[in-house]
């Protein structure tokens, strides 16, 4: 092809012709279509316009012109068919005049081409697509743009009515919002989206303010899931999804957010009557339907946590107020609380999807009422006499391994919202101690196990001391058959009766008042014995020996039969000085004995007056004085060739809440003087907070106690109270 | 305040007199007289063989000065000369007082003891009397704390005058109450602190929350519970 220079009035003349014959083909004449030749032509004309040095360059030109074809063919053809036109008609003509307009685009811009490649950038000017958008912007999307805003939302509103809408419809008219932005949403989001809100915004206040009237709580949340599901249905048909967010919050707002309290609170339906009637799906619902929205669920679990905090005090106080025998009253207590417990936590696992909030609600709702049993007994103590229940024999053999596992994991997770968390540690040891020494542990693994997710829960400082005690047994065995080497070697050393010894590590066990009773020669020759091979052994320790907590097995020679009897050593020593007196006063035994009044009086009763008079008092009243007198009851007999004469253990209650108040005050005193020494200077109130802080672990600290530890700390001269402030405190160092 | 007997582990210096290396008194002429005229009055109480001014002493002074050994001007003259040991003066303290108080004769101490009283009752002075007060009271070496009936006298003579009211319900609540048996130099601070912020008897600005000693926590509480079950 030669490149010679062309006459505009030629070169343009051509070009039009090619114009006027694609009008016709958009018109929908039969006229053919452009052969690619054609085409080329047409490209070269133009191309040859332009690619030109100057006077022969008509690029300029030839862009007016592209500008004034567009115009044109809009004006005559194109928005002529738009008036008068109404609604759905209105729309589904502005789509077929916005097609022929992209095609009437697309087709001239080839044309023109050329300018595109060079020109437009050269001068900086708008892309010939640019052009075109803008032509149709000015001359027809301004002129009818609120009239399809307002025909879209129209149809919007019927599809919600129910109505089957052309979807595609108005997908093809959003497009054209959007096309008109040119590259931004601007024109989308003010011209139609904006009203759009607006629109949806009343009809769902118009709908939500009928339907909180007449719907139960259930129905109008289902209604509000279908609402937000056709929502999101038809973002996805037709809305751009930019829309989604803004219109689901719209939504919500509406249906969800404005009516909250009165939905949540209806008296029959609303979220109380959901939990007291198990509604699980119910809540389910109202749980996806509010975790969306911003505190959305924080009305939800406040309702939750008074629900759960209402059974659980229901519960206590009735069981409290119910006479069963105290032990089976306690026990049944926290049985209960176990079923609560594992009700609601359900909940918080199913319903709630283990939100933050529901845990803490749960958590908060136990704290309330499980520290308030109503009985003389602490829930610290509660729960670990309910532990040691299980954990000792006889005590649930009828339940399956599981099932107890099962039982002693959900004690363990009760205890996480016990104050007195040291208390129960104390109680636990010292049950933990009578169960390992009197042999009365039903299963070693479950002991194992409680230790084990007592550590987990709690940390490994609370349960050292125990499974300190465990070991010692362990150890205490595999001493014992070192013993027995012992013995077997050194024959004349044999005590003559077969003796057992457990070694304790002070420290470990709970604390036991050494006595110092008179034992028969038979038994200080067994200690004598043993002492001989513990210092072969180590020459370091000391051994005090605690006969309290010693078993030992009798022969009772009676007259009818010879029974085997299963005492404490106590008790042993007081029937063996039978073995050289008939008679005794109380006083002489006392005297041989050197016992306590207390303990001795517990141990006569214990073989006088219980259920197996091995010993007969006279005067025969049911209690031991001090003027009674006894002897051995030769005629005393029993089926069972072998007994047990169980001897009540005295009540270590007070004691043990004593020991642990001093524990704290030693933990309350330790942990002030941490936090001082760190902070050097800190106000009262935030010093009382740390403090609670570094303990809550353990127990929950009476603020007037930290008060009496400060004041303390005041006299022995480690803090001052600041001259200036009278509520600030200075480390002293 | 009765003067109490209390160990004394030193003998105090006797009056000494400092001499240039020529012999002849440092002091001017004015000076010794003043001085001499000041110590004259000690002597006229002091204890001949201890060299200071003892208990009887003081009985003695005060009966002098038309004063009840037990009335609280006694407590702020000690204030004013800083007397360490409760019930003696040393002549060093004797003399620092007199000077300070430009008194040299028993007329004039007599006249003094107004304005001694107000100088106390500065708001700047008060709160060190008040302090005072408190540690004059301490007889022993180490002691820190004192006993509750000492309390309820001191608290009396001091802030009796001044804060009949609460002082009369705080001394009543003191002798009942079993959960402290002393009281010491902290919690003693804090009962001046309470009768000049604390409104009453409507306690409407008290807060248990804040640093107030436990004690008065406890007062409080049982203050309102007396008002509710009268």
């Amino acid at each position: 092809m030669e490149s010679k220079t062309i006459d505009f009035e030629r070169g343009w003349d051509h070009v039009y012709k090619g114009i006027k014959q694609l009008r016709r083909i958009l018109e929908g004449l039969p006229e053919p279509l452009f052969t690619s030749g054609e085409y080329v032509m047409l490209y070269s004309t133009v191309y040859n316009m332009c690619a030109r040095n100057p006077p022969h360059n008509y690029s300029q030109q030839l862009y007016d012109k592209y500008r004034e074809v567009l115009e044109e063919y809009i004006t005559s053809t194109l928005s002529p068919s738009l008036r008068g036109k109404r609604d759905e008609f209105l729309l589904r003509e502005l789509v077929k005049i916005w097609v022929n307009h992209k095609v009437m685009v697309r087709w001239l811009s080839r044309f023109f081409n050329y300018l595109d490649r060079y020109f437009v950038d050269y001068r900086s000017l708008p892309a010939l697509n640019e052009v075109g958008m803008t032509c149709f912007t000015d001359l027809v999307y301004r002129e009818v743009q609120t009239n399809i805003k307002d025909a879209a939302i129209v149809l919007i509103g019927k599809e919600r009515e129910g109505d089957r809408i052309d979807c595609s419809l108005l997908k093809n008219v959003l497009d054209i919002f959007v096309a008109v932005g040119m590259g931004s949403m601007e024109r989308y989001e003010d011209d139609f989206e904006a009203d759009m809100l607006r629109d949806t915004g009343a009809y769902y206040s118009r709908k939500a303010s009928s339907w909180i009237e007449e719907d139960s709580c259930p129905e109008y949340m289902l209604k509000c899931e279908e609402c937000l599901k056709k929502e999101r249905d038809r973002v996805f048909h037709y809305l751009r999804s930019s829309s989604e967010v803004k219109l689901i919050e719209k939504v919500q707002h509406e249906l969800l957010v404005t009516y909250i309290d009165r939905l949540l609170e209806k008296e029959h339906s609303g979220c109380r009557a959901l939990l007291r009637d198990d509604k699980a799906d119910d809540l389910s619902r109202m749980y996806r339907l509010y975790c969306k929205i911003p505190r959305g669920l924080d009305p939800v679990a406040d309702i939750f946590k008074q629900h759960v905090t209402a059974e659980g005090t229901a519960l206590v106080q009735a069981i409290g107020a119910a006479s069963n025998a105290p032990g089976v009253q306690e026990h049944v207590l926290l049985r209960k609380i176990i079923e609560l417990h594992c009700k609601y936590m359900a909940y918080v696992t199913d319903c709630f999807q283990n939100h933050n909030l529901f845990c803490n609600a749960l958590k908060d709702a136990f704290k309330v009422f499980c520290n308030n049993t109503g009985t003389d007994s602490s829930s610290a103590e509660l729960l670990a006499t309910f532990c040691d229940d299980i954990l000792k024999k006889g005590g649930s053999e009828k339940l399956s391994d599981e099932a107890i596992e099962e039982t002693l994991e959900n004690a363990v997770k009760l205890l996480a919202y016990i104050n007195d968390r040291d208390l129960f540690a104390e109680f636990y040891r010292k049950k933990l101690a009578r169960r390992l020494l009197f042999d009365r542990s039903a299963n070693d693994d479950h002991e194992r196990s409680v230790l084990s997710k007592l550590k987990q829960q709690c940390g490994e400082q609370f349960t050292s001391k125990m499974e300190g005690m465990v070991t010692d047994i362990t150890l205490s065995r595999e001493n014992h058959a070192a013993f027995e080497d012992y013995l077997r070697s050194n024959s004349a050393a044999h005590p003559g009766i077969d003796l057992t010894v457990t070694i304790l590590t002070t420290g470990f066990w709970p604390s036991y008042k050494p006595c110092n009773l008179n034992l028969p020669t038979e038994m200080i020759k067994c200690v004598e014995v043993f002492k001989g091979f513990y210092e072969t052994k180590t020459k370091h320790k000391k051994l005090t020996w605690i006969y309290s907590l010693g078993t030992c097995n009798l022969s009772g020679m009676f007259d009818q039969k010879t029974i085997e009897l299963v005492v404490s050593t106590h008790q042993a020593a007081v029937l063996m000085l039978f073995n050289t007196s008939d008679r005794l006063s109380y006083s002489e035994i006392m005297d041989q004995l050197n016992s306590t009044h207390e303990d001795l009086v517990r141990l006569l009763h214990s073989l006088s007056c219980a259920k197996y008079k091995i010993l007969s008092k006279q005067p025969d009243t049911k209690t031991i004085s001090r003027s009674d007198y006894f002897e051995f009851n030769s005629k005393f007999t029993n089926k069972l060739r072998r007994i047990k004469i169980p001897l009540p253990p005295v009540d270590e209650k007070k004691k043990i809440v004593e020991d642990v108040d001093k524990d704290r005050r030693y933990a309350i005193d330790a942990a002030i003087v941490r936090v001082m020494k760190t902070r050097k200077v800190l106000g009262y109130q935030q010093l009382v907070s740390e403090c609670v802080e570094q303990l809550s672990q353990t127990f929950k600290p009476d603020i007037k106690a930290i008060k009496k530890q400060i004041e303390d700390l005041i006299t022995r001269e480690f803090l001052e109270r600041d001259e200036e402030n009278p509520n600030t405190f200075k480390y002293l160092a | 305040m009765p003067p109490r007997a209390s160990k004394r582990k030193t003998a105090p210096p006797n009056s000494s007199s400092v001499t240039s290396s020529d012999g002849r008194s440092v002091f001017s002429k004015t000076k010794t007289k003043g001085l001499g005229k000041i110590d004259r009055l000690f002597n006229s109480y002091a204890n001949s063989s201890s060299g200071e001014i003892d208990p009887d002493g003081i009985v003695a002074l005060c009966s002098d000065l038309g004063v009840d050994h037990t009335d609280v001007r006694i407590l702020m003259l000690a204030w004013k000369l800083k007397a360490a040991k409760q019930g003696f003066f040393t002549q060093d303290e004797w003399r620092t007082g007199m000077k300070a108080l430009r008194v040299d004769s028993l007329s004039k101490l007599k006249k003094v003891l107004p304005e001694l009283e107000i100088e106390v009752g500065k708001p700047s002075n008060y709160e060190d009397f008040y302090a005072y007060a408190f540690r004059y009271c301490l007889t022993e070496e180490k002691q820190k704390s004192l006993d509750i009936e000492s309390i309820c006298e001191l608290l009396n003579l001091v802030l009796g005058a001044q804060f009949r009211p609460q002082v009369d319900s705080l001394i009543e609540y003191l002798k009942v109450q079993s959960d402290y048996k002393v009281i010491n130099l902290d919690q003693w601070k804090n009962f001046l602190r309470f009768v000049q912020e604390i409104s009453f008897p409507d306690l409407e600005n008290y807060d248990s929350g804040l640093a107030w000693p436990l004690i008065l926590d406890n007062f409080i509480a049982d203050f309102i519970r007396t008002l509710r079950e009268p």
